[in-house]
């Protein structure tokens, strides 16, 4: 109720006008410093890691950078909407099939998976116009059932996308003419994801799911998220809206599906399923997944905890403990933790920007001081 | 010959329909009341499976008492798994709770195969278990007759108690409607445990049978009874506890007629078309073939 009132409220001070922001270019700066900040942190960390040329850690930042576009997807519609989206990992596997099927070369094609249509055989684009069309093909998978689905909301809307997850996952892991069946489908060409590709994808798309939040549909999705009658009330469309908002998502899905093949090389349907998914939501829900900083810091955690947990792990195994495992029950427990004392993560839902940090600064450094201050009192 | 295998089908749907149904109940106890989808109860029935396989195992202990057993660490399973996982979500985001159960979910599948082995292990029955009897001409393992009996009878004991006793007309009361249902005296905590105890009892039962006609437990074993209840639930009804039996019947009716007449390429597609069936319900016919007294809210 509290939300209507809210909402009543900022009707009847509409002609008392708001007092004009003398400094509204300084607030747009602002507002836009989240995605200069969270780029150039994350190529600034590319650069450095690409600098010290250690295979094992660019790997990881490599990888990691694929997650994060992944992440960002995930974020676009579930932050947005405020509906959990499980068949969003279905749509990154089938970008991935899709684009490794556009890049691969027919000879190679005709190798490694013999019961192929021809006519996909026959198909084949450069990696970056692949990248693309496997993007777009996830998106018209979107585009094509999920109409329908926009409707509903809550629980049965939480059991469809659940159910439309195993769909794809039944049908990827089975058709043997497209996807290799349940065998493993090997691409057997050249690693086109680098640490440069991911990192500049990661960027982009970052930058594009900003926009999308701030945006015209972004900012009419968030009403549909904050409150779906007072939403509908003035005149927003729940459905159409809430469309925009997946097949965009599916989008980007697909783009960080096609990065993910291109990168580990050889994939199944399993890739792409309920653990991976798992993994995806710990990052958002740490991170907090109403802001994109939220799924950037999210990511950069749960990588820097898997990383360091599996070291553990591996230490325990070595020395006679089987621990395999362990990191997915530390990353739950975590998830579990958050969700009760800090529903919104990490970030709490605000974005990163110059402002917060200028008053997270500014804010430590006067406790520093009046402590100090104190401290002489008491001298 | 023609009849024999009509017989057969039949016996084969109502025995199949049976578990399922019982799964399906066992979810919709849970849902019915809290709204939540409980992605945990594939792994109440893991734990019970696996107790299942120590107490038969490991000790002589009589039958009997080894199913009474299992049905009890069922049953403390789910109520721990509120009170310690659920009841702090009490009155959180829908989606904050379908998390966490899921998150429970891993947890316990990892738990599993830490502390177990990630490899199955063969679950001891009783020899009459797998015992052949004939009925009407047909062949069947006595454990199809006796799922049969233990669901009617399981069917019969719930529906009474949830009719006549003062227990069950709070519930019902509360999966009407929770807050006015509060308002009349109702005990929130006390409703919300029984459900899961029930769901957890349930599970216990399931765990027996399920194992009986797998043979074997194994840490996953809980993702496909999970979602056969999830089919079960949504084709029945999912605010109503006869339609989710009636949906496990429908559901192994369906699958036994897909299994019979699918041409044998487009078998391993079965799965997928169970859930576009699914969606296609939700979609259509949202309140299910048995239609409870709540609605859910849809836009558009």
């Amino acid at each position: 109720m509290s939300t209507h009132r809210h909402f009543l409220s900022n009707c009847e001070a509409a002609p008392a006008a708001r007092p004009q922001s003398t400094s509204s270019y300084f607030s747009f700066a602002n507002k836009w410093s989240t995605v200069v900040l969270l780029i150039s942190g994350l190529v600034a960390i590319g650069a450095f890691i690409w600098w010290l040329n250690i295979p094992f850690i660019e790997d990881i930042f490599t990888s990691s950078a694929i997650t994060l576009t992944m992440v960002l997807g995930f974020q676009l519609y579930m932050g947005n909407s405020g509906i959990l989206n499980w068949s969003y990992i279905g749509y990154a596997g089938i970008g991935a099939f899709a684009s490794a099927i556009f890049s691969m070369e027919p000879a190679v094609k005709t190798m490694q998976i013999p019961t192929m249509y021809p006519f996909l055989i026959k198909l084949h684009l450069p990696f970056s116009l692949a990248l693309i069309a496997g993007a777009l093909t996830a998106m018209a998978v979107a585009a094509l059932v999920a109409w329908p689905l926009m409707r509903l909301s809550d629980s049965v809307g939480a059991i469809t996308q659940f159910a439309l997850l195993i769909v794809f996952n039944v049908v990827l892991s089975q058709w043997s003419q497209v996807t290799n069946g349940p065998r493993t489908f090997t691409l057997g060409g050249l690693r086109y994801t680098t640490l440069w590709v991911a990192l500049g994808v990661a960027s982009v798309v970052l930058a594009a799911v900003f926009y999308f939040k701030e945006s015209p549909v972004g900012l009419k999705l968030r009403a549909t998220r904050d409150d779906r009658h007072a939403a509908r009330s003035s005149g927003i469309n729940l459905v159409s809206t809430r469309y925009i908002g997946y097949i965009t998502s599916a989008f980007i899905g697909g783009l960080a599906g096609g990065l993910f093949s291109h990168y580990i090389l050889s994939i199944t349907a399993a890739s792409f399923y309920l653990h991976d998914l798992f993994v995806i939501l710990s990052m958002l829900v740490i991170g907090g997944s109403m802001s994109v900083s939220g799924a950037f810091f999210g990511t950069l955690l749960v990588t820097l905890a898997r990383q360091g947990l599996r070291q553990v792990e591996l230490g325990l195994t070595r020395s006679g403990f089987e621990a395999s495992g362990a990191t997915e029950i530390v990353l739950a427990i975590l998830m579990i933790v958050f969700l009760i004392w800090r529903p919104n993560g990490i970030t709490g839902g605000e974005e990163l920007t110059w402002n917060s940090i200028r008053r997270r600064l500014k804010s430590f450094t006067g406790r520093k001081k009046q402590s100090a201050k104190s401290q002489q009192q008491e001298d | 010959m023609n009849t024999d295998i009509l017989i057969e089908f039949a016996i084969n749907v109502l025995s199949m329909g049976s578990l399922y149904a019982l799964i399906a109940m066992g979810l919709c106890f849970v849902f019915g009341i809290c709204r939540l989808i409980n992605f945990a109860h594939g792994e109440f029935i893991t734990v019970s499976a696996y107790t299942l396989y120590y107490l038969g195992t490991f000790t002589n202990i009589p039958w009997p008492f080894v199913f009474l057993l299992v049905v009890i660490v069922g049953l403390v399973v789910g109520y721990l798994s509120e009170l310690i996982a659920y009841r702090p979500f009490r009155g959180r985001s829908l989606d904050a709770l379908l998390v966490t159960s899921f998150a429970i979910s891993i947890i316990l599948q990892r738990l599993f195969q830490l502390g177990i082995s990630p490899r199955s292990r063969a679950v001891p029955v009783p020899a009459y278990f797998n015992m052949n009897v004939t009925l009407f001409g047909v062949i069947t393992p006595l454990r199809n007759l006796l799922l049969v009996g233990t669901t009617v009878i399981l069917l019969v004991v719930v529906m009474l108690i949830m009719k006549y006793t003062p227990l069950g007309i709070a519930m019902r009361g509360a999966s009407e409607d929770f807050v006015t249902a509060r308002l009349m005296g109702v005990p929130a905590n006390l409703v919300i445990s029984v459900a899961f105890i029930i769901s957890g009892l349930l599970a216990g039962v399931v765990a027996v049978f399920w194992s009986a006609r797998t043979g074997s437990v194994e840490p996953l074993m809980g993702a496909t009874p999970l979602l056969i209840g999830f089919i079960s639930i949504v084709i029945g009804g999912m605010h109503s506890l006869p339609g989710s039996v009636v949906g496990g019947y429908v559901y192994a009716l369906i699958a036994n007629l897909l299994s019979l007449t699918l041409p044998s390429t487009l078998l391993s597609f079965r799965d997928a078309i169970m859930f576009v069936i699914v969606i296609s319900f939700l979609i259509l016919k949202p309140e299910g073939l048995l239609r409870g007294s709540y609605q859910e809210e849809r836009v558009g």
